[in-house]
């Protein structure tokens, strides 16, 4: 805050005058530094809108060496014109003259002499006027007794070019109030990305480095079929309740599905086949056709699955993140969607310890070295393995994902070789994101009630640092 | 996942040894299960009523362990021990029997038809010269309704009944009444009740309520009678009062009444296997099943030097294996408790458990393949770095939201969006998916109020239409959306936002090839500020600014505004 009595007294004075003060005049009638004004000005524009002001700058400008040359002497096409006597002058013995060369091209422009080549031994210069007036030098001899206003800012950039003038800054030589380099500079103005998507964007890179195929998984809405029966998930199984999914009331129902798999899928449930026993339930088309918003991605994933079963198999790596939708009771880390991130190999031969390979490069890409497998229960895998790291700060296992191989009874109604295995592992992208930024309720991460000051000052996103 | 509270001291003298916790939780890891808390009767209802009732709670150390959802048989305490001591090589897996009555016909169940309105199947099984103590009846009871909360479904799929079968006489019954003409003397009641008045003596049991729904409206209700018309249980409610079973219980009758025959199976052999422990001849009551599996799926998912290494890591899980000597071939019982074993990778996976996962070679899987990116994200992630670039802060709302977020509130009828409905939302905020993005962004706003203006807010994401081209009848659209809100308008930030879009995309600002604007009518918008954005002759999304109500409607009260436009086009 400045001095209280400054405040006061430049009050004062503005109140006064009509078409308010300068400050510098202020400054100088006080006997105070500038900047003692400019912090009072400040502080009172601080508390609103109690007075205005306006920024004025102020030039200053010095006669160049050369400049005050010729305010001393008068300008060069002044001087080449009093050195010609009236019989002229040759314009070899002009030369000669330390201002000759400019002295006489400016003369000429001005008319003040002429050039007659036809004489004896070159050209030969004569006046052309009677009398000169030497504005140059008039012009710089105001500005050396500081009366640069009577020069229009044409004059004064002309002469500037001829570099006659030069601009002060009247700073060169002014005292400032020192820097605070403690404080924090002005936030430049800038939009920011949503950390979560900050870490989608890693997630996606790590598996494209690892050369894994984006999955079209923006279909939201899924059928019963594609999101549980396809994967060998039997038609009473608690997922699929209302407690735990979100069924549609419009569209409701799926229609069109692939005749000949779905009577295989339907198969496998109902009698077994493919070397299993099956449910041996009823299985009923109904509950099939029952859309829903999609419990995970490997609903995108069996549909892809089946796709490539239509084909000559080739090996396929396949991965995707996105949104995925339960209808369960909502806490501080859980909500009714979250982002799935799924990743798929399927080629010949594939084994477990592929699975664990794979899961460690992937994981290691994170920055998670220490991994190990917990067995599991999964209904579409089999064997299913929770994947735990070990985290350095709370000193034990978490557990980082699930994995597993995909069950016969899934891929064989597709019609995929019967060699082929499939290897999969999921892993939420909202409790990663939630470690790397220090966040611990959903909430302020996802959603509208998202804590924009932290998107703002979130930093970028290195998963591996 | 099902949680087993479990005693820690009675576990471990059936485990015939003390662990330390961390111990404990090093086998639990390995065999696939979680020990999940560590605690004791007191603390719960400590925490979950407060500490004076806690008082005369018992402060027995309690072991949580999550136990894997297919995995029936480990449900108690007799079939967890089980389990871990054979897989840590203590106990030999012990082999089922089914056995017949010394002397005399076995008992019959006879189902009549008019069950087939109600509750079709039922299945029954005789445990013989079982010895109760209070901790083996408490574990009995806690398994029922351990089952009865999983596999039964919560009684709908099955229910279980027992009985003490020196109270009652065979052949025994299984029919359907009408509520009015079933009359017994419930559990724990002291007078007879008629069905109709069961249902509504139960309303107000806070245990009992639950399952009343299963059956209420059926026209007849499910009831076991004996020879002499006693009423043994009306399924899936309540047990009768006369045949229920105590600690000097010798012979225990089991009844599992279903709508799922094989699930009532799986659960009777449950309840039989588990607890054929404490019968006089232990393991006596079913034949285990003895498929015969060959191994070459078995082998190829993890290397294992030899057909008879695997076949006593099989054994180790509880399935009784032996190498046939034919081949790699391994023959392998499955014994009741195993119902989850459907397929040979199930008994794959348990010779992975008893190798120890961890201690498999991890290897890379070799196939050569050139990763691509789905073309609508890729465009999605460079538009939003750009967007971003432009001064614009990016937002994440949910896909789903209430009727009133995406019609009312906008000034428009939920009749006129294209929107799919929810039927079963817990709360209104579930009720559609988005069909636009603008709601959640001004919710956004709204919640962020505090944060100094101008707000400039946007999200590139998918909203959701109806559309009976889909096999499903709806698709995803890719939207991009963003809103100024500020002392004035804006209207000018929002067009120049629009103008960089189309610069990023390369359109031209054109009529025909390129973009133009052009007057439209929306409701959501303030009248005269509203504009089309047309793309190459097709509108793509509108921009504008809101409607006072709709601000005003968001809770929100400055102006603002907005864009929307779809991006699929952009492609």
């Amino acid at each position: 805050m400045a001095d209280s009595g400054v405040v006061e007294t430049l009050l004062q004075r503005i109140e006064k005058a009509d078409d308010g003060v300068d400050s510098l005049n202020v400054a100088a009638s006080l006997g105070v530094d500038h900047q003692v004004i400019v912090g009072a000005v400040k502080s009172l524009q601080a508390l609103g809108d109690i007075i205005s002001a306006d920024l004025r700058s102020s030039k200053h400008w010095e006669l160049t060496v050369e400049g005050s040359e010729i305010a001393e002497q008068g300008s060069h096409e002044a001087r080449v014109f009093s050195s010609i006597p009236l019989e002229g002058l040759a314009q070899s013995e002009l030369m000669k003259l330390s201002f000759g060369k400019i002295g006489f091209s400016k003369a000429m422009s001005n008319k003040w002499i002429r050039v007659d080549k036809t004489q004896e031994g070159g050209p030969r210069i004569f006046r052309a006027v009677e009398n000169i007036e030497d504005q140059v030098r008039e012009k710089l001899l105001q500005v050396q007794k500081g009366n640069f206003s009577q020069l229009d800012e044409k004059e004064k950039n002309e002469l500037k070019k001829r570099k006659l003038l030069s601009e002060v800054g009247s700073w060169k030589e002014k005292k400032f109030k020192p820097y605070n380099f403690e404080a924090m500079g002005v936030a430049p103005d800038c939009g920011h990305l949503h950390p979560l998507m900050k870490v989608r964007t890693q997630f996606r890179q790590i598996f494209l480095e690892m050369g894994f195929t984006e999955m079209p998984t923006n279909n939201f809405i899924e059928s019963s079929f594609w999101n549980f029966d396809s994967l060998f998930q039997p038609q009473q199984h608690p997922a699929r309740d209302q407690h735990d999914t979100f069924f549609l009331s419009d569209p409701a129902l799926a229609h069109e599905f692939p005749q000949d798999y779905l009577e295989r899928v339907k198969k496998v449930h109902s009698e077994g086949g493919f070397g299993s026993q099956g449910y041996k339930y009823d299985w009923k088309i109904e509950e099939a056709q029952k859309n829903i918003l999609r419990t995970h991605t490997t609903a995108v994933s069996a549909r892809m699955l089946y796709k490539l079963a239509q084909q000559k198999f080739t090996p396929v790596k396949y991965f995707s993140i996105d949104r995925v939708f339960r209808n369960e009771t909502l806490d501080a880390t859980h909500l009714a969607e979250f982002h799935q991130i799924e990743g798929v190999v399927a080629d010949y031969g594939l084994t477990l310890g592929d699975l664990m390979g794979i899961l460690h490069q992937f994981f290691t890409k994170l920055g998670i070295t220490k991994l190990r497998f917990k067995p599991a229960y999964n209904p579409y895998t089999e064997p299913s393995m929770e994947v735990f790291s070990y985290h350095e700060g709370l000193k034990k296992w978490v557990e980082v994902g699930n994995s597993g191989v995909f069950r016969p009874e899934m891929l064989l109604p597709m019609g995929l070789p019967e060699d082929v295995s499939v290897i999969a592992w999921g892993l939420s992208l909202e409790r990663p994101t939630m470690i790397k930024y220090g966040i611990n309720n959903i909430r302020e991460l996802v959603g509208h009630k998202v804590n924009l000051q932290m998107v703002y000052d979130g930093p970028i996103c290195r998963l591996d640092s | 996942m099902p949680t087993v509270g479990i005693k820690r001291d009675l576990l471990f003298k059936a485990l015939g040894r003390t662990y330390t916790d961390e111990e404990f939780d090093e086998l639990c890891f390995e065999f696939g299960l979680e020990l999940d808390e560590i605690t004791s009767e007191k603390e719960i209802v400590s925490r979950e009523q407060g500490d004076t009732k806690a008082s005369d709670a018992s402060d027995v150390i309690l072991y949580k362990i999550d136990v894997p959802a297919n995995r029936y048989d480990l449900l108690c305490l007799e079939g967890l021990v089980r389990g871990l001591q054979v897989f840590k090589n203590k106990l030999e897996a012990p082999r089922y029997r089914r056995i017949s009555p010394v002397n005399g016909d076995p008992q019959k169940l006879i189902i009549t038809k008019e069950t087939a309105a109600v509750r079709p199947f039922a299945v029954a099984a005789v445990l013989r010269n079982i010895t109760f103590t209070q901790e083996r009846y408490d574990s009995f009871i806690e398994l029922q309704e351990k089952l009865h909360q999983n596999i039964c479904r919560k009684r709908s799929l099955v229910a279980i009944g027992t009985h003490d079968l020196d109270t009652i006489s065979g052949p025994f019954t299984y029919t359907a009444k009408p509520p009015g003409d079933i009359s017994f003397k419930p559990l724990n009641q002291t007078k007879e009740y008629t069905a109709t008045e069961l249902m509504s003596l139960y309303k107000t049991d806070s245990h009992l309520r639950h399952y009343l729904h299963i059956i209420e409206d059926k026209p007849v209700y499910p009831i076991i009678y004996d020879s002499n018309g006693i009423v043994l249980s009306m399924p899936p409610i309540i047990n009768g009062d006369h045949s229920k079973i105590t600690l000097q219980t010798k012979n225990v009758f089991i009844e599992c009444t279903a709508t799922d025959l094989t699930k009532a199976k799986i659960v009777l052999d449950m309840m039989v296997t588990m607890f054929s422990e404490y019968c006089s001849q232990p393991f006596t009551v079913e034949e285990a099943e003895v498929p015969l599996l060959a191994s070459h799926t078995l082998s190829s998912l993890f290397y294992v030097e030899s057909t008879e290494k695997i076949a006593q890591l099989l054994t180790r899980m509880c399935l009784l294996s032996r190498a046939t000597g034919v081949g790699d071939e391994i023959e392998v019982e499955i014994p009741p408790t195993r119902s989850d074993v459907i397929h040979a990778c199930d008994i794959m996976e348990d010779a992975a458990i008893a190798y120890g996962f961890n201690n498999i070679t991890r290897t890379t899987p070799r196939a050569y393949t050139v990763a691509n990116q789905f073309p609508l994200n890729k465009l999605t992630e460079l538009l939003r770095q750009d967007l971003a670039a432009a001064g614009f802060t990016e937002a994440l709302n949910f896909a789903l939201c209430s009727e009133e977020d995406i019609a009312d509130k906008l000034g428009k009828k939920i009749s006129e969006t294209r929107a799919a409905h929810i039927s079963n939302p817990k709360t209104a905020e579930f009720q559609v998916a988005r069909t636009t993005l603008l709601p959640g962004l001004l919710k956004t706003i709204a919640a962020n109020r505090k944060m100094p203006l101008p707000l400039k807010l946007f999200e590139v994401s998918d909203v959701v239409l109806k559309d009976e081209t889909k096999d499903v009848g709806a698709r995803n659209s890719r939207r991009f959306c963003a809103v100024y809100y500020n002392k004035s308008p804006g209207f000018e930030v929002i067009h120049g936002l629009l103008d960089r879009t189309m610069q990023l995309l390369e359109v031209k600002s054109a009529r025909g090839e390129g973009y133009h604007i052009q007057a439209a009518d929306d409701s959501t918008f303030f009248p005269g500020r509203c504009a089309e954005i047309i793309v190459r002759g097709k509108t793509v999304g509108r921009l504008g600014v809101l409607h006072p109500d709709v601000i005003n409607r968001f809770e929100l009260t400055m102006p603002c505004s907005a864009m929307e436009i779809d991006i699929e086009p952009f492609l």
